[in-house]
């Protein structure tokens, strides 16, 4: 569990982090999203110590970072830039790190183990690829067997296999119970390993809410229809709630109705149909549209997501089935 | 590399065993740890050695081989100590940079954010730096100024000049030659963690111990003859020479304030490291 409460980190005049608070639980992924210089590094260098907050808090299972006895055991990070250095050994690295908890060296083999580096364990860090000092990274996360993680960014510049398999390694843990915060700025990679979100916009809460609902208050979510009499169709289907774009001469574009409504229309009238598509919003989409509005935070721009803030309403299905295009799940 | 899903011992069965944590102790060994698994502290660690020994010897044959041809004057200030120990000055470099790459060779890689990570008080990193090099330094260091002594009397004995361990000073001096550089490389910690680049450490660093004597000789030498012997350079010199200027401070009286300066420095390191973001 971690709690992030009030949290505020100045550089001067520039606010990177202002007045945070949200709450990252057990046993779920939980994904820190926000675009580039939002603030995700800057809050999770906070959580772990390395920069003073300007104002607020970060506890740990209820205990500030600095306050606890064995920080490895508790809290293990992976942070963006790379935390090794270049000319030691990975075995060497993790071992350093290792002795300054007591943690034995058997522990040490096997993170190098579980992270597949056991062939390279004895060669200088500087010349790993970015896949392998990734590998790494978690490893020296991974070495204190914490019930805590923190990882930001952890699939950059990785290849398919390495994404895969650090989507694989953060559902396992968090299905162990560990609590699991991972940033990213890779939505589609967000849908398919977290299971509630975070979302800054300049250093701000935008949303604290389950991937599913993220998604389904994101946006309108979209019947594509196509038909030779499209414009016969549209005056049956126009009503105050349903909103109607033409798209060619052929194709609408209905917002606010069903797609068997449509459909039921449609065949009342004798319209054929030659498509009928309900489209959900991606959580590309989603985060586009969310983004959208921060960078215009003063421009006064309608907002196309209700503020939503956490209220538990995580148990949803995972991110999966997100990306296909089911029906209107708005509820 | 095979896609992992065992991710080792179930939650909480590694840290259930008691007794994980950090301890000054443990930080100790993690820094041991860290100071010999890298190339280029035994790289540099072994070219200050060579430095002491080497040097020493062949300055003080040099000596010896152009003694006839030396002025009275530069026979009678003639230090056979201090000339056998005059690969010290050299020496000084590796053992200073080295000093400074403690941490800055951390900021410089990332690692001190592991380093920091894992131990979040973080005065017990500077501390584990300072003690685990110093001891490794004061270790080879006045083993070295022993070697580099004995061969460097061997070489003065072939015209009558050197001298022996039991004569007034000259203890104190062979000891002070690991001494100074012990002290060298505490300068060194404190200012990587200061200054935190590579670079400005150094700069700092042999600004401090070789440029500002040579900036203060500029001055009128009444004002000079008043700083020269509480420079840094100059007061920690002091301990391993045995003739010495009426000027310049006794050994123990220059190695003490030697410390003092690297003592300033580390306590201002503390308070930086404690204090800024990492």
């Amino acid at each position: 569990m971690i709690e992030v409460q009030g949290l505020t980190k100045r550089y001067g005049e520039k606010l990177a982090v202002s007045e945070l608070s949200f709450t990252v639980r057990p046993g779920i992924v939980t994904g820190f999203l926000g675009p580039n210089g939002s603030g995700k590094s800057t809050t999770m260098r906070m959580i772990v110590g390395l920069d003073q907050p300007s104002e607020g808090s970060v506890l740990i299972n209820g205990q500030r970072y600095r306050d606890v006895r064995a920080p490895l055991c508790e809290v293990g990070a992976l942070l963006e830039a790379r935390s090794v250095h270049t000319g030691r050994s990975a075995y060497n690295h993790l071992l350093a790190l290792a002795q300054t908890h007591g943690i034995p060296r058997r522990r040490v083999g096997d993170v190098i183990e579980l992270v597949g580096l056991a062939g390279v364990a004895r060669k200088r860090a500087g010349g790993f690829s970015l896949g392998m000092g990734q590998r790494l990274g978690i490893a020296a996360a991974l070495l204190g067997d914490p019930g805590t993680l923190i990882l930001d960014e952890p699939v950059n510049g990785l290849d398919p296999e390495g994404i895969r398999w650090i989507r694989t390694l953060l559902q396992d843990l968090a299905a162990q119970g560990r609590t699991v915060l991972v940033s990213s700025h890779l939505m589609s990679e967000m849908a398919l390993t977290a299971e509630h979100l975070v979302v800054i916009g300049q250093g701000r809460l935008i949303a604290d809410m389950s991937v599913a609902d993220f998604v389904a208050g994101a946006s309108e979510n979209v019947v594509h229809v196509r038909s030779p009499r499209a414009a016969q169709l549209r005056d049956l289907l126009l009503s105050a709630d349903v909103t109607i774009r033409a798209d060619g001469a052929d194709v609408l574009e209905v917002s606010g109705l069903p797609s068997d409504r449509i459909g039921a229309i449609a065949a009342a009238a004798g319209i054929a149909l030659s498509e009928l598509t309900p489209r959900q919003a991606s959580l590309e989409e989603a985060f586009m549209a969310l983004t959208h509005d921060a960078v215009e935070y003063h421009g006064g721009s309608a907002s196309a997501l209700p503020h939503q803030p956490g209220d538990g309403s995580a148990q949803t299905a995972g991110g999966a089935r997100l990306e296909t295009h089911g029906a209107g799940a708005r509820s | 590399m095979t896609t992992v899903t065992d991710v080792g011992p179930a939650r909480g069965e590694l840290t259930a065993q008691a007794g994980y944590g950090v301890t000054q102790r443990r930080v100790l060994h993690s820094e041991w740890t860290k100071l010999r698994s890298l190339r280029s502290t035994l790289f540099s660690l072994l070219a200050a050695i060579v430095f002491v020994v080497a040097l020493g010897i062949l300055i003080s044959w040099a000596q010896a081989s152009h003694w006839d041809q030396e002025s009275p004057i530069d026979r009678l200030t003639f230090d056979p100590t201090n000339t056998s120990l005059s690969g010290v000055f050299l020496a000084q470099l590796a053992i200073g940079v080295l000093g400074v790459l403690m941490f800055s060779g951390e900021y410089g890689t990332g690692m001190i954010r592991a380093t920091i990570t894992a131990v979040p008080h973080r005065l017990p990193v500077l501390w584990a730096k300072s003690i685990v090099f110093a001891v490794v330094t004061f270790v080879l260091m006045t083993v070295s100024s022993f070697v580099a002594f004995v061969g460097g009397q061997a070489m003065l004995s072939s015209k009558h000049i050197d001298t022996t361990l039991g004569h007034p000073g000259v203890l104190t001096a062979v000891f002070g030659g690991g001494l100074y550089l012990t002290v060298v490389a505490l300068l060194g910690v404190a200012l990587g963690a200061l200054v935190r680049s590579t670079a400005g450490g150094i700069a700092t660093l042999f600004g401090v111990l070789l440029i500002l004597p040579l900036i203060v000789n500029f001055l009128p030498s009444s004002w000079s003859h008043n700083i020269d012997p509480y420079l840094p350079s100059s007061a920690g010199q002091a301990v391993f020479t045995v003739v010495r200027e009426s000027s310049s401070l006794g050994p123990w009286t220059g190695l003490l304030l030697f410390c003092g300066y690297a003592a300033v420095l580390l306590a201002a390191a503390a308070v930086v490291l404690r204090r800024r973001d990492a």
